[in-house]
């Protein structure tokens, strides 16, 4: 594996330098893991990503640097430390650096002979590829960039390429890997399509960093597809929109981040209230209120199990990586059909902004949850039955009305406010969840299969974790495994009953400050965790990070 | 049961509300226009004049305080066949709702939105209302309230609402043939229901309104937006009913490239060949 980190000033071309060559890379057979470090503006400070690619397919970031491509003076300065002795820096001889790693390319004069100021990124990918070994295959060069630019700028793009690889040396060997035929896939990105492929037919948000992709992808998708994405006024009107779409029979979802979330709160009861199906994405960014706005945390976990007044029947899944975004996001519309309750996706910003090489997925093989539609005479929306589910139908019908009342109601959705019926549609309510609990998926164990350190984490820590225990079992010492969960609510217990009776140690590791998962398990099992490994300034832990402070608490 | 029949059924209102001839003039305007009761749906929001919907034989959707119309337009969005209205109170729509009110003027999906002014809070018990007089006096308003009240039409004429009109509950006959022409205009549509509450304003009475309201004539130049801004800031002595404002504008069903030609989003499914199709462009 290698790591090369790409960095610059806002405004400064990072993000389309590194999603060129993330493609370049995977063409060339490559598993590539690409995660992004923004500030919150739109020109200057300091955004990096950091590249990792190899021969397998790698989930997480490495702190360690093979290589640097620094678009400015600033990237050097930040990210030396992290340097490995035989690694390089590459910048334009511009920048100021007595490193002697460091490779000076004439980039902007080369970008500016070629007759475009702007294609001097493309120059520094070039050399990058040939640093790293990456056979030149003009073809595929042209191809990516036919995907990312205008057609008037494929060809100057692509001599620029060539300039820059022309110009450099080759300093590793080829890392190999056989993925060319792979997807490379941002984790909203596989949401939104995981969306699509469920049939979702309405889209409505207010634009919220790290969320705004995913309208963003389905509104370039929109007008081919055949769906609605509406930009709402604000974050209680997507919501609503959602849930009337929803009630009148669309397939519909709302995404943000935790402080729009916090305004779609009551409408998250209406959900459970009304028994309309709900997908809510809540991509999560460190808070409180604005907190950090581009940056990672997984700190909404309580907040999303508890949210709203009142009772009703939900489901929270937390996503874990990529390929599990696109299924998850099916599951999640699949659950809300079926069960009438709000289903909330919980992402966040490490996941949802990186990309990854995963498989492609065939949606030919994906099975939507479609209920008979009978006939019924005298149709009641909120009848009961065995199951506490009633037949949905939609306005228009002409079995009888459609309703919806967020006061407490009986069989056709009207006002009461007796005590008998309030007991009933409580319990045709809640009851859902006893059924729901069936559906559960328990969480996956990574590492070694009966752990003795039992390392428990949740959402985007998959690859890290998976990582650390790998990390820490090929130091020959404990046997180590990791237990991440995907549903978190209702949480899954049997598997994290047997590993932890068997586990001599038991280690949360979380992306937030009060180890939430771990209050959640022993709110749930009484079960407790001999030490926490958290992280709250908005920065992922990775891989190696973990495993070395759990190293260095002597576990 | 008849095919354009609308039945109603008891309500909690207070004897000599003037949501009852609301009641009745939203069943007479439904009935003349023919429509069938299992294509219309009526959203409303929370209070007093939000219980409509629970009160006549339609699909409804009683939602949260102050968010009717956004469900209600999400609603039209996906299937155009229904005839969607929105019913509720100006607590419920120009105060919680102020923002969905502002911005689905602008959307101009078509529906008709009716709201019930009665210039104070009723299922609160008798606050202020963004409608209130100035100087009306409450239990909480103790001084009189001190705001400058909220000009409902004025406010959607200057938004861009292309139907703005204003009637009074007790001219059910005027009422009526303002609703039926709220629910055939193709975009957004405000008709602002003056309303007496017999509990809680003792100030705006029934006799208070029916004193001042007059209907406008002939005269009054409705595609005229400046003179009718002028005649929407008449509130006072006088105060005119009838169709302030009325300018055809593309609605948002017919610029939508999706819904122009009269797709129905509702049971349509995606097709797994399209999303093959992206999966493979990210290859």
């Amino acid at each position: 594996m290698y790591n090369l980190l790409v960095g610059g000033a806002a405004g400064q071309g990072v993000d389309t330098t590194v999603a060129i060559l993330e493609r370049l890379l995977k063409q060339s057979g490559c598993g590539v893991y690409a995660m992004r470090d923004l500030m919150s503006r739109i020109r200057g400070g300091h955004n990096f990503s950091r590249i990792r690619f190899g021969a397998g397919t790698p989930k997480n970031h490495s702190e360690r640097l093979d290589g640097i491509i620094a678009l400015n003076e600033e990237t050097i300065a930040i990210h030396l430390e992290n340097l490995q002795p035989n690694g390089f820096i590459l910048c334009d001889n511009a920048i100021l650096t007595e490193d002697h790693r460091a490779i000076k390319l004439d980039m902007a004069v080369i970008a500016k002979e070629l007759g475009n100021p702007r294609v001097a990124g493309s120059v520094a990918i070039g050399a990058g590829l040939k640093l790293f070994g990456i056979p030149m295959d003009l073809t595929q060069v042209h191809g990516v960039f036919e995907k990312s630019v205008k057609a008037e700028y494929v060809d100057i793009n692509v001599k620029a390429v060539q300039a820059g690889y022309d110009r450099v040396p080759q300093k590793f060997k080829h890392a190999g890997g056989d993925y060319a035929d792979h997807m490379i896939i941002s984790g909203n990105k596989a949401l939104a399509l995981g969306a699509l492929a469920a049939g979702l037919q309405f889209y409505s948000a207010y634009p919220m960093s790290p969320s705004t992709s995913i309208m963003e992808y389905l509104a370039l998708k929109s007008d081919e597809a055949g769906i609605l994405v509406e930009q709402a006024e604000d974050e209680i009107a997507a919501v609503n929109m959602a849930i009337g779409a929803s009630f009148t029979g669309a397939r519909a979802m709302t995404g943000t981040s935790g402080g729009g979330f916090s305004l779609k709160v009551e409408a998250l009861g209406l959900s459970g209230m009304t028994e309309i199906p709900l997908v809510l994405v809540n991509v999560q960014r460190p808070g409180p209120v604005t907190g950090f706005p581009t940056r990672t945390e997984q700190g909404d976990l309580r907040f999303m199990i508890s949210a709203s007044q009142g009772e009703f029947p939900r489901m929270v899944i937390a996503l874990r990586h990529h390929e599990d975004a696109f299924y998850q996001t099916i599951r999640a519309f699949n659950l809300a059909e079926k069960y009438q309750i709000p289903v909330i996706l919980l992402s966040d910003q490490y996941l949802a902004d990186s990309t990854a090489t995963i498989p492609v997925m065939d949606p030919r093989k994906i099975v939507l949850y479609e209920p008979e539609d009978e006939k019924q005479d005298d149709y009641a929306r909120y009848r009961y039955t065995d199951s506490g589910i009633s037949p949905r139908k939609f306005p228009g019908t002409r079995d009888g009305f459609v309703t919806a009342d967020s006061d407490e109601h009986d069989e056709h959705g009207h006002i009461v406010e007796d005590s008998e019926t309030r007991i009933r549609m409580m319990n045709k309510r809640m009851g859902k969840m006893h059924q729901i609990a069936q559906e559960l998926q328990e969480p996956e164990l990574l590492g070694d299969q009966e752990p003795e350190v039992l390392l428990l984490g949740w959402g985007s820590m998959y690859g890290p974790l998976e990582e650390a225990a790998s990390l820490l079992n090929q130091k020959g010492g404990k046997r180590y495994g990791a237990l991440v969960f995907g549903d978190v609510w209702p949480l899954p217990q049997q598997l994290l009953k047997q590993t932890a009776a068997s586990a001599k140690a038991i280690i949360n590791v979380e992306q937030n400050y009060s180890g939430q998962l771990a209050s959640l398990i022993c709110e749930v099992t009484g079960i407790r965790t001999d030490c926490s490994i958290l992280k709250y300034d908005g920065r992922q832990l990775c891989g190696e990070e973990i495993a070395a402070r759990i190293s260095k608490e002597g576990f | 049961m008849s095919e354009h029949v609308f039945n109603t059924y008891e309500t909690a209102w207070c004897p000599g509300c003037g949501n009852f001839s609301i009641l009745d003039c939203l069943k007479g305007a439904l009935e003349d226009l023919k429509k069938d009761p299992h294509d219309v749906l009526i959203a409303a929001g929370i209070g007093q004049a939000a219980k409509i919907p629970q009160y006549i034989s339609v699909n409804s959707f009683c939602g949260l305080h102050g968010r009717a119309v956004p469900p209600a337009v999400a609603a039209k969005m996906v299937n155009q066949k229904l005839t969607v209205i929105i019913d509720s109170g100006d607590g419920d729509s120009y105060g919680e709702g102020g923002n969905h009110f502002i911005h689905n003027i602008r959307r101009n999906v078509d529906i008709a939105h009716f709201i019930h002014d009665n210039q104070v809070y009723g299922l609160t018990k008798g606050q202020a209302s963004p409608t209130s007089d100035e100087g009306a006096i409450t239990d909480i308003q103790v001084d009189g309230s001190q705001n400058i009240p909220f000009n409902p039409v004025l406010m959607a004429i200057s938004a861009g609402a292309g139907f703005v009109a204003r009637s009074f509950s007790g001219n059910p006959l005027h009422l009526k043939e303002m609703m039926k022409r709220a629910i055939k205009f193709k975009g957004y549509a405000l008709v602002d229901i003056l309303q007496p509450c017999v509990s809680f304003n003792k100030v705006n009475t029934f006799a208070w309104y029916k004193q001042r309201v007059y209907e406008l004539d002939q005269t009054h130049d409705a595609a005229n937006r400046l003179v009718a801004m002028e005649r929407s800031m008449e509130f006072g002595d006088r105060i005119p009913i009838g169709v302030l404002y009325e300018r055809q504008q593309p609605t948002y069903h017919e610029k939508h490239n999706v819904l122009k030609n009269e797709q129905v989003l509702v049971g349509r499914r995606n097709d797994p060949a399209l999303i093959e199709r992206y999966l493979q462009e990210l290859v």
